[in-house]
C-alpha cells in the first residue's frame, strides 16, 4: 500500500466508525477541494452510497458556482442534501459586506452561529427535494450529536491540535488542553448527554496527498480551482468578499500538483488568500473555539 | 506521484532532557526550517543577551503557526535522503501522560531522551514502560547533554547498563544508546570526534536504518468486524460485512469463521467503490465482502481464515494496563472495553501486581490502579472475546477501557487464563448463601398453582422474526395466563437490535437476575432474545439453574453449538403459540 492507500483506509475506518457509532451524524460540506473528497471517502466507505446528510452553512456570500456545484452533485449522486443560514443576520444586513461589522465578527454570525444553530436543530434547515431539485423545510429537527468534518492538520495550528474525535460541550466550546486519548484507532466514541463530537477523517492528510487523490480517483471539482481565463484561480474557497484568488496558471490539477509541489507554492500557506485569518493574531483558533470549521 | 517512505518517530523523555533541543537540531541539520529562520532566532538571541539554543526554534515555529506555517510542536517534519519524517513530540510532564501515549501509539519508532548529567529518571522509566506496550519495537536512547559530563564514557556505560537491565525486565530491547550533545550537535547529524570511545551511528544515520512496519501480511487473517451494511433502499441488495483488515490476507471461496459466535460461512466476493474489481484482500485494506450463505453475525466479532491458527477465546485473560483515567480502576465496577470492534462489559478481576515506575518496585498490596500506574491484572468480560496472545500478535491483543465516557486506560492481553471462579460463579454462590429462603417452598407453591416455576426463553435467527418472536411470547403469556396460569411476559427491545453493543450484555444479565426471582416465586416468566448466542443461552441457565429452563428456538437456529430444550419450525404465529403452550403442558 502506499502513502495514498494507507491515508484513504484509515479515513474509511474513521468515517464507518462515526456512523456505526452515532444516531444522528451529518458531514459538513463546503463545496471546497477538502470537503469534496471527504465526501468521496464516504462513497468509498459506502459503497457508493452515502447514508449520511450533508450539511452546508450558506452564508449567502459564496461565490455563486459553488452553490451551482453543489446543487449538482447532490442530484447526481443523490445525497441528502441539507443547508442552513443565519436568516436575521442576513435580513439586518449585520455582515461585513454591508459595513456593519468586522469580518471576525462576520465569520462568528454567518458561520459559527448558523452552524451551531443548524447542527441543533433551532434554526430552520432545509432539505433538497429530490424530485424538484428545490428546497424546502425539513421537518427533522433533531440535534446532530456526531458531526463530520473535513479539517486538516496541516491547514493552520489550531487544526494541527484536534483529534479524530474530537469532544465539543453544550457550548460549542473546545478544550484543546485537555482531549481524549486515542491510540489503536479506539476513540472517544461514549460522550455525556449535551455534548457532541467533531469528526476529523482527513486530519493526516496534506493539500498535497488532497490533489495527488483528487487525481488519481478523478473526482469531480469546481472549476473555480483552475485559471479562470485571467491568470487568476482560487487555491482555497470561501466567501467572496474575504477570499481572493491567486496569480496562477494551473489549467488542471496535475498543474496544481506540480505548483505545489516544485512551483510557486510550494512553501506559501494555502489560506494566505483568507484575509480573515490575518485580522488578529490567534483570529482563527479564537473562531474555532467558538465553533468555527 | 509521490512515493517517498514516510516514517512517525515519537520522542519522548523527562522534562528538560532535551527533546526540544534534539528537534530543533534536527530540523536545523537536515535543512527542514523555513529559510532565514535559524538566522533570525539567532539575531533575536543576540540581541536580547541570550545565548541561542535549538530548543527555541520549536517556540519560535509554534508562533508561526498562526500564519498557516505547516509546522507545529507536535508534529515536526523533517526530510533525509531516504525518506520524510514526522517526529512526533510527546510531551515530558506527567499530566500529559495521555497526550504522549496519543502521539506515541501512531509512531513506528522512538527515540528516548536521557540527561547523562541527572540520570534515569520516574518519566524515563515510565515512558519506556509506555512505549513497550504501544508495541514500538525500534528504540533508540538517546544519552544527551555528554557535554556537561565531559563526554565520559563511563557514565555513558552506567545510564547504558542500568537502563537496559530495567528495560529487558519490560521487554525492550534498545537498538542502541548514542552519546549525543544536542546542544553542541555532537553524533546528530555528524559523528563527533569528542566521543571517539563510540563506534555506532549518528542520530540520523540510525533513523534512516530503522525499517517502515510491514503490513502483516504473512500472519493469520485478522479482520473486526466494523459493520453490516444494506443498502436496500437504494436498490442495493448486497449484504456487506465491512472492516479493516488487521493481518494475513483473504480471497473469494475462502472459508471464515466469525469469533466468539463460532459462525462460518464462505467469502463470495470482495466489494468496493471506484476501484478496479478483485476477488483478494490483504493487511492494511479497509474492505467489504459478501458471505455465500446469509448467516446472521453482529458487529464486533473477529473474521478469521477456518484454515489458518485461531484466536484464543477467553473471558478471563491477565493484561497489562496502563491507566490514564481521573479516577482510580477498581475491582467489581462495570467498565467498557474496546477491543478491535468490540465493545464489551468488562470488570476488574485481579491485580496481580502494579509497577511502581520511580522505584521499579513491585506492589502487590494496592487494590486500585490509579492514574499514570503501570499494573498487571486479571480482566474478566460477560463473555468470551477472541484475542490473540500479544506475544503471538500485537494487533489483536490491544484493549482500551471506556470509564465514564472516557477512554481512561489501555493494554495488551497476555493470555487467557482459567475461568474458573470468575465472578459470576462466585455471585451466584455468594447469593445463594447469603439468601434466605422463606416458609413456603417451590413444592408447595407448585401444588397451589399447578405448574413449576419455569423459565422460557424464545429466540430465533431469523431476521425477519425479530418483532413476532415478541409477540409470540406476548401471546403465549396471554394463553396461559387466560388458563389461570401465573405468569408473566417482559422483553427488553433493545436486546434485540441487530448490532447490539455492550449493553446486551448487562440486559441479559438483567434478565437473567428477574427469571430468578419470578421462577422463584412460582411464576411462568417469559422473554424472548432476538439471536441469542450460546454464552447468552448458557449464562441464561447457569443464573436460573435451581428451577427450568426452557430456551425455544422459533425458524432459523441462531446457535452455534448449543442445543435448544425446543425447535419451532413453523411460521403461523398462531400455531406457534400453540405448540408453546402444548410444550409447556406436556412437560409440566
Amino acid at each position: 500500500m502506499n502513502h495514498l492507500d494507507k491515508l484513504e483506509a484509515q479515513s474509511v475506518y474513521i468515517l464507518r466508525e462515526a456512523y456505526r457509532e452515532f444516531k444522528n451524524i451529518c458531514m459538513l460540506w463546503s463545496i471546497g477541494k477538502d470537503s469534496t473528497v471527504l465526501l468521496w471517502l464516504a462513497r468509498k466507505a459506502f459503497f457508493g452510497h452515502v447514508p449520511i446528510p450533508l450539511v452546508h452553512i450558506d452564508t449567502h456570500y459564496k461565490i455563486p458556482e459553488m452553490i451551482k456545484y453543489r446543487d449538482e452533485l447532490a442530484l447526481k449522486w443523490k445525497l441528502t442534501m441539507v443547508y442552513g443560514e443565519n436568516s436575521e443576520a442576513l435580513a439586518h444586513k449585520n455582515t461585513f459586506p454591508d459595513g456593519k461589522t468586522d469580518r471576525i465578527t462576520c465569520c462568528q454570525q454567518l458561520k459559527s452561529e448558523a452552524l451551531k444553530n443548524t447542527l441543533s436543530g433551532e434554526w430552520n434547515r432545509y432539505i433538497m427535494d429530490h424530485a424538484t431539485g428545490k428546497y424546502v423545510l425539513d421537518k427533522n429537527r433533531e440535534k446532530y450529536t456526531g458531526v463530520i468534518v473535513g479539517v486538516r492538520a496541516d491547514e493552520e495550528g489550531s487544526r494541527s491540535k484536534e483529534r479524530y474525535f474530537s469532544p465539543r460541550d453544550k457550548e460549542n466550546d473546545w478544550d484543546v488542553g485537555d482531549q481524549p486519548p486515542e491510540f489503536w484507532n479506539q476513540f472517544k466514541t461514549d460522550f455525556a448527554p449535551g455534548t457532541h463530537i467533531r469528526i476529523h477523517p482527513l486530519l493526516d492528510w496534506t493539500e498535497l496527498n488532497i490533489w495527488e487523490y483528487i487525481e488519481r480517483e478523478n473526482i469531480p471539482i469546481t472549476s473555480l480551482y483552475f485559471d479562470q481565463g485571467n491568470g487568476k484561480r482560487y487555491r482555497s474557497l470561501g466567501c467572496y468578499p474575504c477570499t481572493s484568488p491567486v496569480e496562477s496558471t494551473a489549467r488542471n490539477v496535475s498543474e496544481i500538483i506540480d505548483e505545489l509541489k516544485s512551483g510557486k507554492f510550494a512553501n506559501i500557506a494555502e489560506r494566505s488568500g483568507r484575509e480573515q485569518d490575518k485580522d488578529d493574531g490567534g483570529g482563527l483558533e479564537t473562531l474555532r473555539r467558538g465553533g468555527y470549521m | 506521484m509521490d512515493n517517498r517512505e514516510q516514517m512517525n518517530i515519537v520522542i519522548v523523555g523527562h522534562v528538560d532532557h532535551g527533546k526540544s533541543t534534539v528537534i530543533g537540531r534536527l530540523l536545523a541539520d537536515t535543512g527542514s526550517l523555513p529559510e532565514g529562520k535559524l538566522e533570525s532566532v539567532k539575531e533575536y538571541c543576540r540581541k536580547n543577551s541570550r545565548p541561542f539554543e535549538y530548543a527555541f526554534l520549536l517556540d519560535a515555529l509554534k508562533d508561526e503557526q498562526a500564519q498557516g506555517i505547516t509546522i507545529d510542536t507536535a508534529r515536526c517534519f523533517f526530510k533525509t535522503n531516504k525518506r520524510d519524517y514526522i517526529i512526533i513530540d510527546a510531551p515530558g510532564h506527567i499530566e500529559f501522560l495521555k497526550n504522549m501515549v496519543t502521539g506515541a501509539s501512531r509512531a513506528e519508532a522512538a527515540l528516548l531522551v536521557i540527561d547523562a548529567n541527572e540520570g534515569i529518571k520516574e518519566n524515563s522509566k515510565r515512558h519506556g514502560h509506555i512505549v513497550s506496550m504501544l508495541g514500538i519495537k525500534q528504540v533508540v536512547v538517546l544519552v544527551n547533554k555528554m557535554d556537561l559530563v565531559d563526554f565520559n564514557k563511563d557514565v555513558y556505560k552506567s545510564i547504558t547498563e542500568e537502563f537496559t537491565e530495567f528495560l529487558s525486565k519490560i521487554n525492550i530491547k534498545p537498538i542502541n544508546f548514542i552519546p549525543i550533545s544536542a546542544f553542541n550537535g555532537d553524533n546528530i547529524a555528524d559523528k563527533s570526534c569528542l566521543t571517539s570511545w563510540y563506534d555506532g551511528p549518528t542520530v540520523l544515520a540510525q533513523l534512516d536504518s530503522f525499517e517502515n512496519r510491514k503490513e502483516d501480511i504473512q500472519l493469520p487473517f485478522r479482520m473486526p468486524v466494523q459493520d453490516i451494511y444494506k443498502f436496500t433502499e437504494e436498490n442495493d441488495h448486497r449484504r456487506i460485512v465491512a472492516g479493516t483488515i488487521l493481518s494475513g490476507t483473504i480471497k473469494a471461496g475462502d472459508e471464515v469463521v466469525f469469533l466468539p459466535s463460532k459462525k462460518k460461512s464462505v467469502v463470495n466476493s470482495i466489494e468496493g467503490f471506484n476501484v478496479v474489481p478483485t476477488d483478494k484482500a490483504a493487511a492494511g485494506q479497509a474492505i467489504g465482502l459478501t458471505l455465500k450463505t446469509q448467516i446472521y453475525i453482529k458487529a464486533g466479532e473477529l473474521m478469521v481464515r477456518a484454515d489458518e491458527v485461531q484466536p484464543v477465546l477467553s473471558s478471563r485473560f491477565r493484561v497489562n494496563i496502563f491507566w490514564v483515567g481521573k479516577f482510580p480502576l477498581i475491582k467489581n465496577k462495570n467498565y467498557k472495553l474496546k477491543i478491535g470492534t468490540l465493545r464489551i462489559t468488562v470488570k476488574l478481576a485481579e491485580i496481580l501486581n502494579i509497577i511502581d515506575a520511580a522505584e521499579l518496585n513491585i506492589n502487590t498490596v494496592k487494590n486500585q490502579v490509579e492514574r499514570h500506574d503501570v499494573a498487571e491484572c486479571i480482566l474478566e468480560t460477560v463473555k468470551p472475546i477472541a484475542f490473540d496472545p500479544i506475544s503471538q500478535m500485537e494487533t489483536t491483543g490491544r484493549f482500551v477501557i471506556v470509564d465514564n465516557y472516557e477512554i481512561s486506560g489501555g493494554g495488551i492481553i497476555l493470555e487467557g487464563v482459567s475461568e474458573k471462579g470468575d465472578t459470576l460463579h462466585s455471585q451466584i454462590s455468594e447469593k445463594e448463601f447469603l439468601w434466605e429462603q422463606g416458609l413456603v417452598s417451590p413444592n408447595m407453591r407448585e401444588d397451589l398453582y399447578g405448574h413449576k416455576g419455569i423459565f422460557v426463553v424464545l429466540t430465533s435467527g431469523n431476521e425477519e422474526y425479530v418483532q413476532s418472536i415478541h409477540q409470540n411470547g406476548k401471546e403465549l403469556e396471554y394463553k396461559l395466563f387466560k388458563s389461570n396460569h401465573i405468569t408473566c411476559y417482559l422483553g427488553i427491545p433493545s436486546a434485540e437490535t441487530p448490532l447490539a453493543s455492550g449493553d446486551r450484555d448487562s440486559q441479559i444479565l438483567q434478565i437473567g437476575e428477574l427469571a430468578e426471582i419470578f421462577t422463584n416465586a412460582g411464576q411462568i416468566f417469559i422473554t424472548s432474545v432476538f439471536n441469542l448466542d450460546d454464552y447468552e443461552a448458557e449464562k441464561l441457565k447457569l443464573l436460573i439453574r435451581n428451577h427450568e429452563v426452557r430456551i425455544i428456538n422459533i425458524g432459523e437456529s441462531p446457535f452455534n453449538n448449543f442445543i435448544p430444550d425446543a425447535h419451532i419450525k413453523d411460521s403461523d404465529n398462531e400455531r406457534i403459540v400453540d405448540s408453546l403452550y402444548d410444550l409447556l403442558k406436556s412437560k409440566k
